[in-house]
C-alpha cells in the first residue's frame, strides 16, 4: 500500500471508531477591536456583522473536513476580544446587550459555543471591566452559548484578591440564578491564572490582543486511545509506559495538524496553534480518570495519582510538540470532573476529593474544573478555593482555573445532570472552616520572586 | 486525489464484486488493494484514485455507507493524508 500499509489504516479508523479519537473543537477567534463604538447598539450591530461574516462558513468546512478524513469534528466555536475592551468604548451601564448578540450571532452560525464574555483584571479594575463582571451571572442565564471568563492573576502581576472576592460572589449569584437548571449558569464560567490568548477550549477561550484579526486553533481529543495502547504495556515500567504515551499523543497531535491546516486554507484564516490537552468526555472509554487507573491506581485519587498524571502529562506533550510546528493554548490533560466518568466514578466513590483535584492541578492543565459542591458554601470559601489555586498558577508559571459549581439546593451526595459533553457532577464536600477574614482583606498578593526576570 | 476504502465485517460472497463494481461504474481507479479475513471477519483496504469520478466526495461517501449497510459490513472512505500524517513524519 503506499507509503503508509494495512496495519497503520486499520490502527488509524479503530482508533476513530473504538476509541473515540476525535477532533474536539476547531475554534476561530476572531478580534472585535474594530467593533468598539461610542453607541451600544452600533457597537453590538458591528459586533454581530464580524462575527456571522468572518465565521461563515466554519461549521460546513468543520463538516466537509470531518467528512473527508472520517474523523468526527465535535464541535465548532468561535473566541472573541474580551468583551470588556470592545464595550469600553459603549456609553451605557447595560452589557447584556453584548452578550444577546454574541448568543445571536452563536445561533445564526450554528456554532456550538462562542467565547469571550470576558474581563482581564489581574491588577486592576476599568469600569468596563467592572460593569462586564457585574453583569456575568445574568449574561449566562439569558443567553445560550456564551462562556465567559475573567483572568484575576498572573505570575507578573501577582493576584487581584478584590477579583477572587467577587468571583466567589458571582458564581454563587449564578448558581442561584440556574438553579432551575442544575445551576448550569457555573459550568459558562471559569477563572484563570495566567490565562492564554489561543485557548480553543471552553468555558476559558477567548481571542488575545496579541492574536491577529482572525485565526484557526484547534484541540484535539483522545484519552480513549492512550488508555487502549497502555493495555499492550501492563506490567512493564514507567519508560515504557511514557515511550507509549508518547507515541501515541504524536499521532493524535498529527491529525489535529492536519485538520488545523485544512480548516486555515479552507476558511482562508491563519492556523494559530493545535492544543494539546487530552480532553475526556463522559463516554465510557474516553476517560482521563482510566488512564491514571490503567497505569496501576486502583482508583483516581488514590495516593499516587499525582505523579501518574504528571507523567501522562509530561509524555503527552513530549509527543504532541514534536507532532506540530505551532502548539500552544492550554495543552495538557484535562481533568474536568463531570466530564470525565472515571472521574465521576472516582469522586462518588468518595475515592477522589477536592484536595487531591487541587494537588493534582499542580502538575497539569488546568485546574479545578467542573466540580459541583455544596449549595450552601458561602462565597467566601469559593473566592478561598479560588485564591488557592491561583496561587498555584501565579507561583508555578502556568495557567490555573477554577470552574466550580455551587448545587443549588443541594448538599453532599447529590449530583447535578448537565447531560452532553458536561456530564454530571456528584456534590463533593468542602472544608467547613471560614477563610472569611483572609477574604475580606482585600488588595493584591504581590507576584512572586521569580517574575522578576528581566 | 487518493483516497482510502476500508470494508469491516462478517464475511460473505460478494462484497469485494459489489465494491469493485461500484468503483468501476464511477470511473475510480483501484491502485491498491489488501484483503484479509480472520475469524470470519473480512477486513479490505483499497487505495484509490478519485480523480476519474463523476461524484463528489461526500456523495460517494454518502452511497458507500449505504452499500455497506446492504451488504451488513462497514464501509469508510477517507482521504490518504489521515494516515500519512499520522503515521510518517
Amino acid at each position: 500500500m503506499i507509503n503508509v500499509n494495512t496495519k497503520e489504516i486499520t490502527e488509524t479508523i479503530k482508533m476513530i471508531r473504538d476509541q473515540h479519537l476525535d477532533i474536539r473543537t476547531i475554534t476561530m477567534g476572531i478580534s472585535l477591536l474594530d467593533c468598539a463604538d461610542e453607541n451600544p447598539e452600533k457597537a453590538c450591530r458591528k459586533i454581530y456583522d464580524k462575527i456571522t461574516k468572518t465565521a461563515e462558513k466554519l461549521v460546513p468546512a468543520g463538516e466537509a473536513i470531518g467528512r473527508r478524513y472520517g474523523i468526527p469534528i465535535i464541535n465548532k466555536r468561535v473566541s472573541v476580544t474580551p468583551v470588556s475592551l470592545v464595550a469600553a468604548a459603549s456609553r451605557t451601564d447595560d452589557y447584556i446587550p453584548f452578550a444577546r448578540t454574541l448568543d445571536r450571532a452563536a445561533k445564526t452560525l450554528g456554532i456550538d459555543f462562542i467565547g469571550g464574555y470576558s474581563a482581564l483584571v489581574y491588577k486592576g479594575y476599568t469600569e468596563s471591566d467592572k460593569k462586564l463582571i457585574a453583569s456575568i451571572p445574568e449574561a449566562l442565564s439569558c443567553t445560550d452559548f456564551v462562556c465567559s471568563s475573567v483572568g484575576v492573576a498572573t505570575t507578573k502581576a501577582g493576584i487581584n484578591m478584590d477579583a477572587v472576592k467577587e468571583m466567589g460572589e458571582i458564581i454563587k449569584k449564578m448558581s442561584e440564578m440556574s438553579k432551575d437548571s442544575d445551576s448550569l449558569g457555573c459550568a459558562k464560567f471559569v477563572v484563570f491564572a495566567n490565562p492564554v490568548e489561543d485557548n480553543p477550549f471552553m468555558a476559558g477561550a477567548f481571542h488575545g490582543v496579541g492574536e491577529g484579526s482572525s485565526v484557526i486553533n484547534v484541540g484535539v481529543s483522545g484519552p480513549g486511545v492512550v488508555k487502549r495502547a497502555l493495555e499492550n504495556v501492563r506490567g512493564e515500567d514507567f519508560g515504557a509506559v511514557a515511550e507509549t504515551i508518547k507515541n501515541t499523543a504524536f499521532k493524535i497531535t498529527r491529525m489535529g495538524q492536519l485538520v488545523a491546516r485544512e480548516a486555515s486554507k479552507m476558511l482562508d484564516v491563519p492556523y494559530g496553534i493545535v492544543d494539546l490537552s487530552l480532553a475526556p468526555t463522559p463516554a465510557v472509554g474516553d476517560s482521563v480518570a482510566h488512564i491514571l487507573e490503567e497505569m496501576g491506581l486502583e482508583r483516581c485519587g488514590c495516593h499516587g495519582t499525582t505523579a501518574a498524571l504528571a507523567l501522562l502529562n509530561d509524555a503527552v506533550k513530549k509527543g504532541g510538540v514534536m507532532a506540530s510546528s505551532y502548539v500552544g493554548g492550554l495543552s495538557g490533560a484535562f481533568i474536568p470532573v463531570s466530564e470525565d466518568a472515571g472521574m465521576i466514578h472516582a469522586a462518588a466513590s468518595g475515592a477522589l476529593t477536592l484536595d487531591k483535584l487541587e494537588a493534582m492541578t499542580c502538575v497539569c492543565s488546568v485546574g479545578l474544573d467542573m466540580i459541583a459542591i455544596p449549595g450552601d458554601t458561602p462565597a467566601s470559601t469559593i473566592s478561598a478555593i479560588i485564591a488557592d489555586e491561583m496561587a498555584i498558577g501565579v507561583i508555578n508559571q502556568k495557567t490555573t482555573a477554577v470552574r466550580i459549581i455551587p448545587a443549588a439546593g443541594k448538599k453532599v451526595g447529590d449530583k447535578l445532570e448537565f447531560g452532553g459533553l458536561l456530564g454530571e457532577a456528584p456534590v463533593m464536600p468542602v472544608h467547613h472552616h471560614s477563610a472569611e477574614n483572609f477574604i475580606n482583606r482585600g488588595g493584591r498578593i504581590p507576584a512572586p520572586i521569580h517574575s522578576l526576570r528581566n | 486525489m487518493n483516497a482510502v476504502l476500508s470494508v469491516m465485517g462478517i464475511d460473505k460472497k460478494g462484497i469485494i464484486a459489489k465494491v469493485s463494481g461500484f468503483l468501476f461504474e464511477h470511473d475510480i481507479n483501484i491502485l491498491d488493494i489488501n484483503q484479509t479475513i480472520v475469524k470470519n471477519i473480512f477486513t479490505m483496504v483499497m487505495m484509490v484514485d478519485l480523480g476519474g469520478s463523476d461524484l463528489e466526495f461526500s456523495v460517494l461517501a454518502d452511497k458507500l455507507n449505504k452499500m455497506g449497510d446492504e451488504l451488513g459490513v462497514e464501509i469508510r472512505i477517507q482521504h490518504e493524508d489521515i494516515f500519512k500524517s499520522m503515521h510518517r513524519i
